[in-house]
């Protein structure tokens, strides 16, 4: 029960930890101290970092462009990846990669792409190598419902499937790519609909109610293990923000927004630890304000870090 | 031992074969490589000796090239076989975004000890869309070896170096040159990406090739050989990285280059090879213009006669190289 206990508080603290992050962020992008442009999440918390919580610590993930609250779910640290977002020395990749690219194989996240849909082969790569070196661990693949649209997710889901390969994939459905709507992007119902094309068993479950969240992905996880092969997971969400730094979200109406917002992922997981487990009030903003320092530390952090030499520049273009 | 003969195939393959009992981590993945011993016959029955680690694949080359990024980056060492060179274009995402950019963009912690094989070129009457060079599109891509053999030892040596390599190497088979043979040394020895091999000796001219146009250089030399005119054929051997000095070294020696490549010459790297020269002081040496001799700017023809005929053949190349030298 204690275990439970502590599992619901990190859920918390991350799903927390991850919206203010994106806040300091997008407040760093107004300023002009972030160069180009950055993808946020805020709305897809539980879906991301709920999904990560259920994986065992050797397992894998692969993220997409809109990675920072998946990084933060899956444990990365707030202080590096700020200051890779920063462009600095001491970030995740030294300031080559940016928001796009954070990755930190030393803990198993192989890191984020941003061409989208083209993550699901690296995934089914990564599962393959489990598989052949047969270590019993499992890849969590990340991915959004447009990408859904390439022809290398059929590709990658038909190759998983013949070859069985051990790998989730998680399928952020946040009814936008970009600004076209799912109903304007896909004819099939649900994401789930494509992964009977491939005997792929599939889920779909709602991405902000992170308890749900979970428990699916904790199942999945289970099925994949055994080795039955892949599944895929549709987690429904909605990104309360807008698709990168300029968008103006002038496709969709405000109803709609309010609607959502309504819905938060955070405060929807607050009354459940308030209501069902009996957490207290206390506790709570505790956790709220632990997630909070630890983004203002990282901003500080990320601010004071050294830029990167141009002399090294060349350094690892190859190993 | 150096006597012994094999073919470009069988060097090929047995550089995977040795290569893979060593090293439990390496497996190929490709199309039809397994019982149908691939479209080439280069795997021929390695499916027998390794079983599962002969990966048949559905085709959708994005799917098992990232698939064999994938597992590259998680400590395996994937060879994948792409049937015609070609059909790098379908995966071209998996090879300019992802391949190329892993290690550099994720800060170097991460690697992607992958070789990619393909057959290239012309010369089968594969026509247009199974018949192209396309060397210098992959050699603009940072982070990516480029590798083009033209003789069986060169293709045994260069694919063990390529496996050893902990970056993605795009290995380039010209397909005519699969039943060519040549003397392969047993032992699985490498020869090391990066270095040029001089085949001939001479004074008058540089003659710079790779791949199937290599034969024809050594075949024009000859001619000119016959009428007093010595030359240095320098095959590159490696795309990317360059061996650019033995170019400089070689037109320091004869004031002279002639460029000879199958791919077509707009955008080729007969431009890179050239200019390698003119921005370094072998400049200097040049005692004529730089000529390249490459296919015609067309996509390549089924016609045996066209086919054969939009490229430079050895009496072309001798003809260069006197007028060039006169």
């Amino acid at each position: 029960m204690e275990q439970k206990e502590e599992l619901l508080a990190k859920m918390y603290y991350r799903m927390n930890q991850a919206r203010f992050f994106e806040e300091k962020v997008s407040w760093f992008n107004s300023k002009g101290k972030i160069n180009g442009s950055v993808h946020l999440a805020i709305g897809q918390e539980a879906s991301s970092v709920a999904s990560c919580l259920a994986l065992d610590e050797k397992d894998f993930i692969t993220m997409t462009h809109r990675c920072h609250a998946q990084a933060i779910g899956q444990g990365m640290d707030v202080k590096k990846m700020m200051a890779e977002l920063l462009g600095k020395e001491t970030g995740y990749c030294q300031g080559k990669g940016g928001s796009l690219h954070l990755s930190n194989m030393a803990d198993h996240n192989v890191g984020s792409n941003d061409v989208p849909g083209m993550g699901y082969n690296l995934a089914c790569g990564i599962a393959l190598a489990q598989m052949l070196q047969k270590t019993g661990n499992i890849v969590l693949c990340f991915g959004g419902d447009g990408s859904t649209n390439e022809g290398d997710f059929h590709e990658a889901l038909n190759l998983a499937s013949v070859k069985q390969l051990p790998v989730i994939f998680f399928i952020e459905n946040n009814y936008y790519s970009v600004s076209t709507a799912i109903e304007d992007h896909m004819k099939v119902e649900s994401i789930t609909d494509r992964a009977a094309a491939y005997e792929i068993p599939a889920v779909s479950i709602d991405g902000n109610d992170a308890l749900e969240v979970y428990d699916a992905t904790q199942k999945a996880a289970e099925f994949v293990r055994s080795g039955e092969g892949p599944m895929l997971i549709e987690s429904c969400t909605y990104r309360m923000c807008g698709h990168d730094s300029s968008d103006l979200q002038l496709y969709r109406s405000k109803e709609e927004m309010e609607e959502w917002s309504q819905y938060d992922p955070i405060a929807n997981l607050k009354n459940q630890l308030k209501e069902d487990q009996l957490m207290t009030d206390e506790v709570l903003r505790q956790l709220e304000e632990n997630a909070k320092r630890s983004v203002n530390e990282a901003a500080d952090f990320a601010e004071n870090a050294p830029e990167p030499s141009l002399e090294a520049v060349l350094d690892s273009v190859y190993a | 031992m150096t006597d012994r003969m094999l073919t470009y195939r069988e060097a090929v393959r047995e550089a995977m074969t040795q290569a893979m009992r060593r090293d439990p981590e390496i497996v190929v993945m490709g199309e039809d490589i397994g019982i149908y011993q691939g479209s080439f016959g280069v795997t021929g029955q390695m499916y027998k000796e390794f079983g599962d680690r002969i990966i048949d694949t559905p085709i959708s080359e994005s799917a098992f090239v990232g698939c064999a990024i994938g597992a590259a980056m998680e400590g395996m060492r994937p060879i994948v076989e792409i049937m015609f060179s070609d059909f790098m274009t379908v995966c071209w995402d998996m090879l300019v975004n992802q391949a190329a950019k892993m290690h550099f963009m994720f800060g170097g912690k991460l690697s992607v000890p992958m070789v990619l094989r393909t057959a290239a070129g012309s010369g089968t009457g594969a026509s247009a869309q199974h018949s192209q060079s396309l060397e210098a599109m992959l050699c603009h891509v940072p982070g990516l070896k480029v590798v083009a053999p033209s003789t069986p030892a060169d293709a045994k040596g260069l694919l063990l170096a390529a496996i050893a390599d902990n970056n993605p190497v795009i290995f380039l088979e010209q397909k005519t040159l699969y039943p060519t043979t040549g003397p392969v040394p047993e032992a699985a020895d490498p020869v090391p990406l990066g270095k040029a091999a001089t085949l001939r000796k001479g004074t008058d001219c540089t003659i710079v090739s790779y791949g199937r146009m290599v034969p024809r250089c050594l075949k024009a030399a000859d001619m000119l050989e016959k009428q007093g005119i010595t030359v240095d054929v320098i095959d590159l051997r490696t795309l990317l990285p360059m061996d650019k000095d033995a170019v400089r070294r070689s037109v320091k020696k004869t004031g002279h280059l002639v460029i000879v490549h199958e791919a077509v010459k707009t955008g080729g790297l007969g431009g890179e090879i050239a200019a390698a020269v003119t921005e370094s002081d072998a400049f200097y040496a040049l005692k004529a213009p730089v000529a390249r001799l490459a296919s015609r700017d067309v996509p390549v023809p089924f016609s045996p006669v066209l086919e054969e005929g939009v490229l430079p053949d050895e009496a072309a190349i001798a003809a260069t190289v006197r007028q060039l030298v006169r």
